[in-house]
């Protein structure tokens, strides 16, 4: 008898929670994700697709989900890496090899003798970093390159180079102090 | 009057839940590497604790004592905390964005909070009355809060400091965590006057 | 008259070491056997060089032409011919190349055609050209253009002008020099600022280690007749400081994040003063400017150099001592070693020391930060510097922030004073850079990001309009087959009503009228069923029968509608 009432009473408590859960559930619905936003704001726009989605924010909607690691952003770096694994509360892992490897900030350049006008990597810039018309020469906007490379691969004569950004006044940092290791003058004695 | 204000500052300093009951140590030690984080799993701890025990005891006295089922206690409070964490969470999600936003992705982990089920047991055992009861949690969360809070402010700092390389992260923190916990030793003549 | 001044927290009292230099007049430098002239010298747009390798130039003749408002001309500093403008070396800490024009001296010394500007009579806006095309900017150090800085806010007015005369860094006595020597000229040109900014009150601020300064300063001002106070400040680093000076002058205190213009205050160098009444009354643009040479050198002096003379060639008038080991650009406190020997003077180049192991012993190694607060005493910002060492060195930039990074001035103090030998500066400016270049990256990538969403847009709208495109061709042709349909209607309804009544008859009319447009429009379409063989014929009324079999067509219209519809158009 008294497991019975046991049974019932349990059983009791988990309908009424249940129900109110459930009604919750339907009465509480909330659209969107704000951790997306986030998670997106990190990651550093380059739309480049080396993380296996097609642009930052699907990958940032992956990553949220549950479906993609933390690690698969080679332009965001190892400090990407750092702030998702804050943000999201997961452990830090070294960036993932097979999406590719952290390198300094390039461009993308167009030769210009050898283009020939034929507007494919316009369609591939994903910024929109690319002018020209059909026939006319292209030329890529220094500026607004995200150094994606997702023009190499379209352009039919390997006219379009990657190259790196020199450092200038402008872009040129203090460095972190770096402290010199010389054995104390005491020991140096002894 | 008197007795409940020492009931409130004893949960909040001499039997403080983290460091000296021990209890809701995940989150103290999960939740404490930023000052803002800290803040924000303390008011959602001082909310849902404060609810659960009050809760715990209405579910204890009118539900599990009339039926001879105190062995169910345990059962019964986590089947209920998880349950009000989880409206709470729905509700605050719906109603307040800006809240959400500050303690959203905290009151999932309180639901696997020892704290938050141990206080309700602590208040069977010493058979609070429901007032009691409450105060009883409030003060415990208010003392969790605390410790939280300048645990990550110590934390935070330690982050700068130049830690040996086989203390770096979790064992510099216990390390502190077990500090400040003979330091809340020192509270325990408080009451005895 | 008598002024109260006003003291700032903080500051140290390093060893002046001035008097090695002000023993001996400025001395003109002889020409140098080539000028390198860096087109980017003050801050701002990088001036577009405005003459080719191998242009002949005048001595003041415009090189590079400003970029922008904030930017300032650069001129060439003698006459000669330009040998090449390229990336060259400039005393910057990077240790960087930037765009240089090289003139080879023809040692003629022929200037452009040079006429005084009557300031008074030209509108302000006239003025402030006229000194940025001249080049004029600030030569205490920061470069900033004076023109933007002579533009009167239009929110505060203006009520304290101060000229900066304090030169509160050890060794330097160039403007200590310039003071003595030229006092006249310095006080038209604060005239001239005062013209343009119209403040209440001009004032002048010298620290009291330079009397005959002091002296001369006071002689010019009453010579000319102008109300300007010349204010002796007491001698402490950083007093020279704009903000330090303005605090000290007026009492004003600058908050974060506000300009002294917020507050009604302007504050100018006097060697600035200077060469802004040389481009006004003499029609010189700034190419030259004087420099202490000093430090471990024989013949310590002032001397008066053009803007882009190597330094290598300038240094020897000192007669540096042999142990010289390199050469600090500015003060022991804000200055730098140079990266290379050769490197051009640039307007703000206000001294070279040269620097020996004895005279700047190295700093002992940095030892921990025992948080004792010393840095937080000296700081004339009145700063936590150690709490600023403390999260620059934690790489933790958000906190910086919070402790008003962005409010240090980088005027050594806090090193100077601390005893662990932190050099605290260099982690501040490191946070600097960092989070400077940390929000450039920030803002490219909201830029790339609004670019990307607009791209996916842009091409969501093509796809839209174009298969709106199709869906309006399909109508289209729908929209025949149904025209040739009525027109074959109309030619079987062709016989009109009898004219009974007047209604009936305008009615049938205008059903005449438009079955006659229909049968018009019908017939202007090709159709490739109006010529067939009888095969052909026969084949399509199979066609239309099987059609109609399986009810996807009404029953199909005579084949013929256009000759039917001609005696329409003949009976109305």
């Amino acid at each position: 008898m008294e497991l019975l009432i046991a049974i019932a009473v349990m059983a009791l408590g988990a309908v009424v929670l249940g129900a109110a859960l459930g009604y919750a559930s339907i009465k509480f619905k909330v659209e969107g994700d704000p951790i997306v936003e986030k998670v997106d704001a990190i990651l550093p726009q380059t739309q480049c697709g080396q993380c296996g989605f097609p642009g930052c924010k699907p990958y940032a909607e992956a990553i949220v989900k549950g479906e993609a690691e933390i690690n698969q952003c080679p332009p965001g770096g190892d400090e990407g890496v750092r702030k998702l694994a804050d943000l999201l509360g997961k452990e830090y892992k070294p960036l993932s090899a097979e999406h590719g490897e952290e390198k300094p900030k390039a461009v993308a350049v167009i030769r210009e003798e050898t283009c020939i006008g034929c507007t494919l990597c316009i369609q591939a810039c994903p910024v929109d970093a690319i002018v020209g018309a059909a026939k006319q020469m292209h030329t890529v906007v220094e500026s607004l390159c995200t150094g994606c490379e997702l023009c190499l691969k379209p352009c039919p004569v390997e006219c379009i180079d990657m190259v790196p950004v020199p450092e200038t006044l402008d872009t040129w940092k203090w460095k972190y102090p770096v402290i010199e290791i010389k054995p104390a003058e005491g020991r140096k004695a002894a | 009057m008197a007795h409940y204000l020492f009931l409130l500052i004893g949960a909040v300093l001499v039997n403080n839940v983290v460091l000296v009951k021990i209890l809701g140590l995940c989150p103290f030690m999960g939740v404490s590497k930023k000052l803002e984080t800290a803040y924000g799993m303390g008011a959602a701890t001082t909310f849902v604790l404060t609810l659960a025990t009050g809760a715990s005891f209405i579910i204890d006295h009118y539900l599990l004592i009339p039926f001879g089922l105190e062995y169910l206690r345990t059962l019964s409070f986590i089947v209920t905390i998880a349950a009000i964490v989880q409206l709470t969470e729905m509700v605050i999600a719906k109603t307040s964005p800006m809240l959400q936003q500050v303690l959203g992705i905290y009151l999932p982990l309180i639901t696997t909070n020892c704290a938050v089920l141990g206080v309700p047991l602590i208040n069977i055992s010493h058979s609070y009355g429901f007032m009691e009861s409450l105060l009883f949690g409030a003060g415990s969360a208010i003392g969790f809060s605390l410790v939280l809070v300048l645990f990550a402010g110590i934390r935070e700092r330690v982050d700068g400091a130049e830690v040996p390389l086989p203390f770096k992260g979790a064992a510099i923190a216990m390390v502190t965590a077990g500090l400040m916990s003979l330091a809340f030793m020192g509270f325990a003549g408080l009451d005895r006057y | 008259m008598l002024q109260k001044l006003f003291k700032f927290k903080g500051g140290v009292k390093p060893a002046y070491n001035k008097h090695q230099s002000v023993g001996t007049p400025i001395a003109t430098a002889p020409l140098p056997s080539r000028l390198v002239i860096p087109l980017h010298q003050s801050i701002g747009g990088t001036p577009q060089p405005v003459v080719a390798v191998g242009d002949k130039v005048l001595k003041g003749q415009l090189i590079g032409a400003a970029d922008g408002w904030i930017s300032a001309a650069v001129h060439a500093s003698t006459s000669g011919t330009v040998t090449d403008i390229g990336p060259y070396l400039v005393p910057h800490p990077s240790g960087l190349s930037i765009d240089c024009v090289v003139i080879e001296p023809d040692g003629e010394e022929r200037w452009i055609e040079r006429q005084p500007l009557d300031y008074r009579a030209m509108a302000p806006e006239a003025v402030r050209t006229y000194l940025q095309q001249s080049g004029v900017v600030g030569l205490g150090g920061a470069v900033f253009p004076s023109h933007a800085k002579l533009t009167p806010s239009r929110d505060v007015p203006m009520e304290e002008l101060v000229i900066n005369g304090a030169e509160c860094e050890p060794w330097i006595t160039c403007d200590d020099l310039i003071m003595r020597e030229r006092a006249a000229e310095i006080v038209s040109g604060i005239g001239l600022f005062r013209d343009l900014l119209q403040p209440k009150r001009v004032l002048i601020g010298i620290e009291d280690n330079k009397p005959e300064a002091v002296a001369a300063m006071k002689a010019a001002v009453q010579t000319a007749g102008e109300p300007f106070e010349v204010l002796a400040v007491p001698t402490l680093y950083p007093a020279g400081g704009a903000k330090q000076l303005i605090r000290v002058l007026t009492g004003k205190e600058i908050p974060a994040a506000k300009r002294s213009t917020d507050l009604g205050v302007q504050c100018f160098n006097v060697a600035t003063a200077w060469t802004a009444w040389r481009a006004v009354a003499h029609g010189e643009p700034v190419i030259n400017r004087i420099v202490t040479l000093t430090g471990n050198a024989g013949k310590p002096r002032n001397w008066e150099v053009l803007i882009g003379t190597p330094m290598d060639q300038l240094l020897p008038l000192a007669e540096p001592a042999p142990d010289t080991d390199g050469v600090i650009m500015g003060g022991p406190m804000m200055g730098f070693l140079i990266p290379a020997p050769d490197v051009p003077v640039i307007k703000a180049t206000n001294c070279l020391i040269a620097h020996s192991p004895t005279l700047f012993p190295p700093k002992p190694p940095e030892m921990p930060c025992i948080r004792c607060g010393e840095c937080a005493r000296a700081c004339p910002q009145e700063l936590q510097p150690f709490e600023l060492y403390w999260w620059s060195r934690a790489r933790n930039f958000g906190k910086t922030q919070e402790y008003s990074l962005f409010d240090c001035i980088e005027c050594g103090c806090c090193s100077y004073v601390c005893p662990a030998h932190i050099p605290l500066v260099q982690y501040f400016r490191f946070s600097k850079s960092e989070i400077w270049a940390r929000e450039k990256d920030k803002k490219m990538a909201e830029g790339a990001k609004d670019r990307f969403e607009f791209k996916q847009y842009r091409e969501e709208r093509e796809k839209a309009e174009k298969a709106e495109k199709l869906a309006k061709a399909a109508a289209a042709q729908a929209a025949k087959k149904a025209a040739e349909a009525a027109a074959a209607a109309g030619s079987e309804a062709s016989p009109a009503p009898p004219a009974d009544d007047p209604e009936a008859a305008k009615k049938a009319a205008i059903a005449a009228a438009m079955a006659r447009a229909k049968a018009q429009r019908a017939a202007v379409q090709p159709r490739n069923t109006d010529s067939v063989s009888p095969d052909q014929a026969e084949e399509i009324a199979a066609i239309d029968a099987r059609r109609q079999q399986a009810g996807l067509e009404p029953p199909a219209p005579s084949p013929e509608p256009a000759p039917a519809a001609a005696p329409d158009g003949k009976e109305a």
